[in-house]
């Protein structure tokens, strides 16, 4: 039998309790100065503006087609590569009383004068008020999302364990924003989905954790509590490890061929992977802990687990 | 302990079945196909028109490999790009103008296979190449041209029941009629309300003058903003008819956006071009001293009109000539309708106009009694006669009914196109998303071997982690992909790209239960129960866990879906399926398998975990 982790006696977590924490809260006192400082990259589909991909037949001359294009009067365009060196991205903003649409093709009117092989791969053209709607919508998914998360798990487990769930999940959010803003990546749509998708993954995490938890309650006869979630944590750790392990190998994958698309919303994941996995080990359940969780909050409801079944 | 009934075998191999069907027209691949639609949604698809399309392709010596048809149209399907390009070009001249003649590609799944509505998956726009935009009505505008048509009413009203105003005038939506003194108002005040209960009057006092000011109520604003979408969406859909796409969407979203969806369009030039169109609507006198000659007509026809006069064609290809001052245009219909001519119970188009209109009308036919009139409708900077009928007599109240149609479907045609030949309000394209079809099969390509890769990693772990386990956690995995492959096909939702992120990470996060299950039974078996009861025990100690974890990821993918947008819901869409499908795979298909291998054996001394 293969093992990853082989433990005799329970790993005393809950030691370290006050210094994951702290390390924690520091974590994400620093990504809400960065968040309020430098802000996030916001693309083209929160703020408005146009993106084209553009393909050459060969390497393309990043210069000549910034030249190309501010004498054209395009001056405020920005031009990188994008992928391969034969790819481009020209990121045009938005300018008031110029029909957005026609920009577009008037671009690459411009470009294949200059260079007749140019072929355009994608257009993306986001109006000023669609970017702000997004971005509402967006914002206002996150919080629907923690809401509904809250009311499942203060439900079914307790409310102490809700907080700290979300707590946890909280600080991976925040983690990762302050990432990106840190790195001044573009962050999109679809980093807004991978944004949504780590806040579904960290509270499925934190949830194993908290099940043993709760399942320790009642059936030890143990008070610590301390010990008590010291012992579900151990036992649950090695399926934690291997899960986001396996989790990483899917997005492992995306990263290296998932192209230009995927890459924000792998790399996104990738880091909600590794903070999500250190919260739900190690800042969930000191949380709870000093809410003042115990062993009477499991015992009281009679009810039978397996009528919960769908 | 470890047996399941066989009912519960039934139902896995009912759904495994079903899964295989629906997956595999994902396998066939694609062929391409010419599609035929005729262009005004009242004209017949029938077998009449399925045999003129096969004719037309076998003269043009194109051998068609399959000929179907359906309530939309005629589909016709070749062996290759080169036989369906001419077969394209014959039937687009064979039929003329009336059909929209348009390149497709269809699945090339066997047909008892499309019969069972197993199709393949729905790709998005990113994944085959196309337009997508999100236009804006301009609904102020509306409502502008809405207060403006009543202005004119009002105007006519008051003069006809000989009320004495000083003044009208409009700024923006809100018309303020000015009077000498209370009691013309309060008259005027009573005259409107009968006429038009849709109108808010209020009555205000400025200086020396009696004001009323006019404003549409409510209920009378969303109904103009309603009809204002409404014939907007009826003008994109003539317009994008014209463009030859196969599979267009076009749809409301919202209040006052519309989303138009053009798959496999490259010219985005044209497309916007034709979207934007603005289209006019005209009347005008047929000159008919003029046609007396013949020689004129002719010589109209070769570009030499006769003085004041201009030639144009009717839809059966007879040149009229018109003459050059515009009685009314269409800014003056209000609604037109197709029905029947009370008398002759032939089919007529009636139409309604506002006020002003009216009163023009009243005077023109009066003054033209036995002379033709024509209704053209100016798209593009071509121009057509629609219809151009004799007038009878003097026609006053604004209702005009034009019979001469050849049928009651020419007169749905006719008042479609008086309906609809422009837009109520302009639009305004504040979305737009192209992507070429290079880059769309590269992101198929990409997405396909991320998930491909990263299963065989997550396989070779597993199997080598776990043994005989874990080839049972990666055949319930497998499983998995085929059930959501199957359930995205069957539902048709649109794969995205970000879709396709979602079946990998659907996959990566799938395997989790079977990791939870199989340490479960590890543990247990290191507390000295027999592989029997740990099996047993895991299975059922585990499902409360994945259950809870499950239904949270659940509520993240609902609110997604909810609140999500194009590229974010389809993947929003494939997070929500996978975690339903990998909850059945890998508790109860995985069980199955266990209980097929264990379940029987008596005495079980070693698990292979």
């Amino acid at each position: 039998m293969l093992e990853l982790i082989r433990v005799k006696k329970d790993i005393p977590f809950m030691r370290f309790a006050r210094s994951t924490i702290f390390f924690s809260v520091a974590c994400i006192i620093a990504a809400i100065a960065l968040l309020a400082t430098k802000g996030l990259n916001l693309g083209v589909d929160f703020t408005g503006g146009t993106v084209m991909e553009i393909g050459y037949p060969r390497a393309a001359d990043i210069p000549a087609i910034r030249g190309t294009l501010a004498s054209a009067g395009y001056g405020d365009a920005q031009v990188q590569n994008f992928g391969t060196s034969r790819e481009v991205l020209v990121r045009l903003p938005v300018k008031p009383g110029v029909t957005s649409a026609q920009l577009s093709e008037q671009v690459m009117a411009v470009l294949k004068q200059a260079d007749a092989s140019t072929e355009l791969r994608r257009v993306e053209f986001v109006g000023p008020q669609v970017g702000q709607e997004l971005l509402e919508d967006g914002s206002l998914a996150l919080v629907v999302v923690s809401i509904g998360i809250v009311l499942y798990l203060a439900l079914r487990f307790e409310w102490r364990m809700a907080v700290g769930a979300i707590f946890a999940t909280a600080h991976d959010i925040f983690i990762v924003l302050g990432v990106w803003s840190l790195f001044q990546w573009e962050f999109s749509l679809t980093v807004l989905a991978a944004i949504l998708a780590i806040l579904g993954y960290s509270v499925n995490d934190t949830v194993v954790v908290f099940d043993r938890i709760r399942e320790n309650f009642k059936k030890t006869r143990m008070t610590n509590v301390a010990a008590i979630m010291d012992n579900a944590k151990t036992a649950t750790l090695s399926r934690t490890i291997i899960t986001s392990g396996t989790t990483q190998l899917m997005v492992t994958a995306m990263l290296l061929l998932g192209g230009e698309v995927l890459y924000g919303f792998a790399l996104c994941l990738t880091i909600g992977i590794i903070v999500g996995t250190y919260s739900s080990v190690l800042v969930a359940s000191p949380i709870t802990m000093w809410l003042g969780v115990s062993r009477e909050d499991f015992i009281k409801p009679v009810k039978t687990e397996s009528g919960a079944m769908v | 302990m470890n047996r399941y009934p066989l009912w519960k075998y039934l139902v896995i191999g009912v759904a495994l079945l079903l899964a295989f069907f629906y997956t595999l027209p994902n396998f066939f691949g694609e062929v391409p196909a010419v599609q035929v639609t005729p262009v005004r949604t009242t004209e017949k698809v029938d077998a009449a028109l399925m045999q003129r399309v096969e004719a037309t392709v076998k003269t043009a010596g194109v051998a068609a490999q399959g000929v179907s048809l359906d309530a939309r149209g005629v589909k016709i399907r070749f062996a290759d790009t080169d036989a369906q390009i001419k077969a394209k070009d014959a039937l687009q001249q064979a039929l003329g103008s009336g059909y929209t003649v348009a390149l497709n590609l269809l699945p090339a799944s066997p047909e008892w296979l499309t019969s069972i509505g197993a199709l393949p998956m729905y790709l998005g726009l990113d994944l085959r190449g196309g337009v997508y935009f999100l236009l804006q009505v301009d609904m102020p505008k509306a409502l502008d041209k809405a207060a403006e048509r009543y202005q004119g009413d009002i105007r006519t009203l008051l003069r006809e029941k000989k009320v004495r105003y000083t003044g009208i005038g409009r700024e923006g939506q809100a018309v303020s009629i000015r009077f000498r003194d209370a009691a013309q108002r309060d008259e005027a005040r009573q005259a409107i309300k009968a006429a038009y209960a849709e109108l808010h009057l209020e009555e205000a006092q400025s200086g020396e003058e009696y004001l009323l000011g006019v404003t549409l109520n409510k209920q009378a604003q969303v109904k103009t903003q309603e009809d204002a979408l409404k014939q907007n969406l009826t003008t994109l859909r003539n317009r994008v008819n014209e463009l030859g796409v196969a599979e267009p969407v076009i749809q409301q979203q919202g209040i006052d956006r519309v989303v138009v969806q053009l798959p496999g369009v490259q010219d985005t030039a044209k497309a916007k071009e034709i979207l934007g169109r603005t289209a006019t609507l005209e009347i005008r006198m047929v000159d008919e001293e003029k046609m007396q000659d013949a020689a004129s007509v002719q010589a109209a026809l070769a570009g030499q009109a006769p003085f004041g006069t201009e030639v144009y064609l009717e839809r059966n290809g007879v040149p009229v000539l018109v003459k050059k001052t515009v009685v009314l245009t269409g800014d003056y219909i209000t609604d037109a309708q197709p029905g029947f001519d009370n008398q002759t119970n032939q089919a007529a188009v009636h139409i309604n106009l506002d006020g002003r209109g009216a009163r023009v009308f009243k005077n023109v036919t009066r003054e033209n009694v036995g002379k033709r009139m024509a209704i053209l409708l100016i798209e593009k900077g071509k121009t057509e006669v629609v219809t151009a009928p004799v007038i009878r007599e003097e026609i006053g109240g604004g209702r005009v009914q034009i019979t001469g149609m050849d049928s009651p479907q020419e007169a749905n045609d006719v008042a479609l196109l008086l309906r609809a030949g422009a837009l109520a309000a302009p639009m305004e394209i504040v979305e737009e998303r192209t992507v070429g079809p290079s880059l769309g099969a590269d992101n198929i390509e990409r997405g396909f071997n991320s998930t491909l890769y990263g299963f065989a990693a997550i396989a070779l772990f597993m199997v080598v982690y776990y043994q005989l386990f874990g080839v049972i956690s990666v055949l319930a995995l497998a499983t998995n992909m085929f059930l959501l492959v199957a359930l995205l096909s069957l539902l048709q939702a649109t794969l995205t790209l970000p879709g396709i992120a979602g079946i990998a990470l659907t996959l990566g996060m799938a395997i989790d239960a079977n990791v939870i299950i199989a340490e479960r039974i590890r543990e247990e078996l290191k507390n000295g129960m027999t592989p029997q009861a740990a099996l047993a025990a895991g299975y059922e100690r585990a499902w409360d866990t994945i259950l809870d974890s499950n239904i949270t990821t659940l509520i993240a993918g609902i609110a997604l879906f909810w609140l999500g947008s194009g590229p974010v819901r389809g993947f929003a869409v494939v997070l929500c399926l996978g975690i339903l499908t990998s909850m059945f795979s890998a508790v109860v298909v995985s069980r199955a398998m266990v209980n097929l291998s264990f379940g029987r054996v008596k005495r079980l001394t070693k698990l292979s975990i």
